[in-house]
């Protein structure tokens, strides 16, 4: 174990920090949207947007990140209608695939978190908000969004952490977050434990964090539950 | 003994439900009721279990939709259609909600919003739905709350409180609103004996003070002293009704005399 160069390779390593944080964030902000609406659709009474949700959510569900992304980086491409479309200005960028695919994928199980916890929200506390008049919308935003939010959020926790991890994929479309960083180091170095071990441990560390930020975000928000005590 | 005060027979119509029917799937639960609430009147709704008094009262704020029927509520009829699979469905969505805003709702297991304090609870509708500026909103809870004697809870959560505490928190959330008629749905079913007593307290205050109720309920004691009328449903009609001395203690019906029979002895 040369803990030398493991010392000395931390700060190359640590400079993909933000990348890896970059792609996971904007998935999770952009899929949280995608996740929300696909949840709706499902949720809703229209049999075809039933039906476009569960076979959004069955396709990227039920199969590999790593294919999505590659169908996305090396696939797309070879339609001239794409790469002559504004998306291309995207689509040709491994930083837009990537973000693409973790969105799509961390949508489709994110929209089931969420569809399951709004179906979770007992049915007396939506009947008592409607027996007060409130409108449909307002009584989401007001009971069902509220508690269902507080269902969802271990789940979210998950799912989250699922996609730090998945995030090292990007490495595979020339990416050079953590994991992309670490395969460059030990074609210098060919030191794969000691590297691998580091990198592995930054990825850990990250997702302790976020364990606890969402440890934290289930505290604050579930004071009824505290209040048992 | 206690009495409810007479109603003025002229007082205008508060509810009137007209020839209502409501199926759920191949029963029959409602078959042409007809029924009105005058204002300050008290009316108990009694009956088998079956019989379709929750039902009634579920329709009459639109938690259930009615197959057919007219229900009209302060001068204000319900527009009903029906759908192409011919179900019926409110034309308006817009004025149910606003209906029900006029109809306060008190359930057999309280829905309270778990996730509010009491005090939340009851400012929720008048703030969000009414309009009511927050703290006109809460000095009026803090008022209703001590009428119905949990004040000191009022930044509990309702998992706080025990169940009388949470029914009673509950009818001050429905009276938040200032309906001019109060449905109550077997109100205390769900509460430990013991804790009965305090919230038919509380209703027969509100009746006393001449606030329009109709209450499903199965404490008779309760219709005979608090009601003004006693409805007595059987299998989806109305089986007989009048004031509570005829119908309570000597109903011409015979099975009105064997259902007192059974609630009376239990």
């Amino acid at each position: 174990m040369n803990w030398q160069l493991m010392w000395d390779s931390l700060p190359t390593l640590l400079s993909g920090l933000p990348l890896t944080v970059q792609l996971v964030a904007l998935a999770e902000v952009l899929g949280l949207g995608v996740a929300m609406g696909t949840a709706l659709m499902r949720l809703s009474t229209s049999r075809i947007a039933d039906a476009v949700a569960r076979a959004y959510v069955f396709v990227f569900r039920g199969t590999p990140l790593l294919v999505q992304i590659f169908l996305i980086y090396y696939g797309l491409g070879q339609f001239p209608v794409i790469r002559e479309s504004v998306l291309w200005v995207f689509l040709r960028e491994p930083y837009w695939c990537a973000v693409l695919a973790l969105m799509l994928n961390t949508g489709a199980y994110t929209s089931e978190i969420i569809r399951g916890a709004i179906l979770s929200v007992p049915h007396g506390q939506m009947e008592a908000a409607r027996a007060c008049g409130m409108s449909r919308f307002l009584m989401f935003r007001r009971i069902v969004a509220p508690i269902a939010v507080r269902q969802a959020l271990p789940a979210y926790g998950n799912e989250v952490i699922l996609m730090v991890k998945a995030s090292s994929l990007a490495s595979t479309i020339t990416l050079l977050e953590i994991t992309g960083l670490a395969r460059r180091l030990i074609a210098q170095t060919y030191a794969v434990f000691e590297i691998f071990i580091l990198a592995g441990a930054i990825y850990l560390a990250l997702n302790f964090l976020i364990t606890r930020l969402i440890r934290f975000a289930e505290w604050r928000l579930t004071p009824y539950l505290r209040a048992r005590a | 003994m206690h009495r409810h005060p007479p109603i003025n027979p002229d007082a205008p119509v508060a509810v009137r439900v007209e020839n209502l029917h409501k199926r759920f799937g191949p029963l029959e639960v409602l078959k042409g009721v007809s029924l009105t609430a005058r204002e300050g009147a008290a009316i108990a709704l009694i009956g088998s279990s079956g019989s379709g008094k929750s039902t009634l009262l579920r329709c009459i704020n639109l938690l259930e939709v009615p197959d057919e029927g007219r229900i009209t509520v302060g001068g204000d009829t319900i527009g009903l259609k029906k759908t192409r699979t011919g179900r019926t469905v409110p034309a308006d969505p817009r004025q149910v909600d606003r209906i029900r805003t006029r109809l306060g709702m008190v359930f057999q297991s309280f829905n309270l919003w778990t996730h509010m304090t009491i005090l939340e609870n009851v400012i929720e509708a008048p703030v969000h739905v009414l309009g009511v500026p927050k703290a006109q909103a809460v000095d009026r809870a803090r008022a209703l709350l001590d009428k119905v004697g949990i004040l000191a809870k009022a930044d509990a959560y309702p998992v706080q409180l025990s169940g009388g505490q949470q029914q009673r928190a509950a009818i001050a959330r429905a009276l938040a609103m200032q309906p001019r008629v109060m449905l109550f749905d077997e109100p205390t079913s769900a509460l430990d004996p013991e804790l009965v007593g305090e919230v038919l307290l509380v209703i027969r205050q509100l009746a006393d003070e001449g606030t329009t109720m109709i209450v499903v309920t199965h404490e008779m004691g309760f219709a005979r002293e608090v009601a003004s009328e006693v409805v007595f449903l059987h299998q989806g009609r109305i089986e007989e009704q009048g004031p509570p001395d005829k119908v309570l203690v000597n109903p011409d019906s015979e099975r009105v005399r064997q259902f007192l029979a059974r609630h009376l002895s239990g």
